[in-house]
């Protein structure tokens, strides 16, 4: 029962996919964490161009671990997403409309969501090895200086995650959670 | 008085970094079994059949559990009786740079907290030693991720607050943390010592078996009792909802100042990481 989605997803895509929803997500992502989004950030401040095509991108929170010679990547979990709270407005309105994480966001995220329509996922954390093995190609794009931190090009093939926040600011955090408890009583 | 060479320490610290990233510990494996056999909540039970699926899939290539292959926390238990030749701290770096660069481990390690230029090694260890009777040194590798480690909390309750204090500031702990620390989780508790000590017990409680109780039966008791109470919270696996909030609670204490009681949390993710040798 999981949502098949091609990427991009457009804006009007993103207004159609709901919060508490499996999605498997096929197509281009780009990887990039603290370090990188702090340098996107000060190029759109600066009014540069940014070094990947933002317009509906999707960003996964992933720093992986090195690859082995075999291995396309090696294991490439998400990160916790609250730290990039502070630049993801900016990208988002730049045309963002994908973001793949873990965990909690502030409402100036939620916001900008709601206003340009964007999908916030998770994808499980600690199942590096697990998600690793839906990653069918990667290359740095900028930042190699940065390691494990670098914007990788990513091509997935049906990367399991669970839209958490949709372009209303439903919260599966708060809703699954209060689903739970509301069962326990009966 | 025994000679340990300086190498050997580094070589089995390397060889445990390695280990520890990719083989889950049987403990927290069984732990999670159990907890999968007793959800449900649907959408947990799906997450926790994805765990169980990581922690095979890392095991048999032999790759990474998690990404975060953590800062790598080094416990020394030095007995009195050894000597060992060469330099310690440096054979023990030098055993995280081996094992983190020839094992394909990521490097997250920032050499400067405010100036944040990667070491590119993982080094240095975050190393604990503690000086034991004997002639063995037994050193423990405990890979420790920052998404849980960020959601620990400390803090010095009045000693008026008491055990209900205690219980109440672990649980709006484990609450703030929410979905963030990779649920579910194991949290250690530290009660009692100093300021620095009450962190010091709460990382070397996520050390301990996950199925292994506090030895005092009123600590087993309180750690019975907040697991019961965490996993009524309803965060669930990956925060989703569900019961399986945390997989264990682990407390160690000492004894502390007729003013004082320290409390700290230290919160562990799934793939709670250690591994340990004696040389």
């Amino acid at each position: 029962m999981e949502r098949k989605i091609n990427l991009p997803i457009t804006r009007e895509m993103a207004r159609e996919i709901k919060s508490g929803e499996s999605c498997l997500l096929s197509g281009v992502i780009y990887t990039a964490r603290d370090a990188a989004h702090k340098r996107l950030v000060e190029l759109l401040e600066k009014g540069e161009k940014l070094p990947f095509d933002i317009e509906n991108a999707t960003i996964y929170y992933v720093g992986p671990t090195p690859a082995k010679p075999d291995q396309v990547i090696g294991s490439a979990g998400p990160t916790t997403s609250y730290r990039m709270d502070a630049y993801s407005p900016a990208l988002i309105a730049a045309g963002e409309t994908g973001m793949i994480g873990k965990g909690k966001r502030g409402s100036a995220v939620v916001e900008a969501m709601k206003k340009h329509g964007a999908v916030y996922f998770a994808a499980i954390g600690g199942a590096g090895a697990l998600l690793s093995s839906c990653i069918k190609s990667a290359e740095v794009v900028c930042y190699e200086d940065l390691g494990a931190e670098a914007v990788r090009r990513l091509v997935v093939e049906n990367l399991p995650v669970v839209a958490v926040i949709d372009s209303e600011g439903n919260n599966l955090y708060e809703n699954g959670r209060r689903a739970y408890l509301e069962s326990e009583k009966n | 008085m025994r000679e340990i060479d300086a190498r050997l320490i580094t070589e089995t610290v390397a060889t445990l970094a390695v280990e520890a990233n990719c083989f889950l510990p049987a403990d927290i494996k069984s732990r999670i079994e159990k907890a999968r056999s007793e959800e449900k909540w649907e959408t947990a039970q799906g997450i926790l059949d994805k765990i169980i699926e990581n922690y095979g899939i890392a095991a048999r290539d032999n790759m990474p559990i998690c990404q975060d292959t953590g800062v790598c926390c080094v416990f020394l238990k030095i007995g009195q009786d050894v000597h060992i030749v060469g330099d310690l701290t440096e054979a023990v770096n030098a055993g995280v740079k081996k094992g983190y660069g020839e094992g394909y481990l990521r490097k997250s390690v920032v050499g400067d907290p405010l100036k944040r230029v990667n070491t590119g090694d993982n080094s240095p260890a975050m190393l604990y030693t503690e000086i034991v009777p004997g002639d063995k040194l037994e050193i423990t590798v405990a890979p420790k991720g920052f998404g849980s480690e960020n959601m620990s909390q400390l803090k010095m309750l009045k000693p008026s607050d008491g055990i209900e204090g205690v219980k109440a500031f672990v649980l709006k702990t484990v609450d703030e943390a929410g979905p963030n620390p990779c649920p579910p989780i194991v949290v250690g508790i530290g009660i009692g010592g100093t300021f620095d000590k009450a962190a010091y017990l709460a990382k070397k409680a996520l050390m301990r078996s996950a199925e292994e109780r506090n030895s005092d039966e009123f600590y087993a008791e309180l750690e019975n009792e907040l697991l019961e109470r965490i996993n009524a919270l309803g965060i669930g696996p990956q925060g989703f909802g569900g019961r399986t909030t945390a997989l264990a609670v682990n407390i160690e204490t000492m004894p502390t100042h007729i003013a004082g009681l320290p409390v700290a949390v230290n919160i562990n993710c799934h793939v709670t990481r250690h591994k340990s040798a004696v040389l």
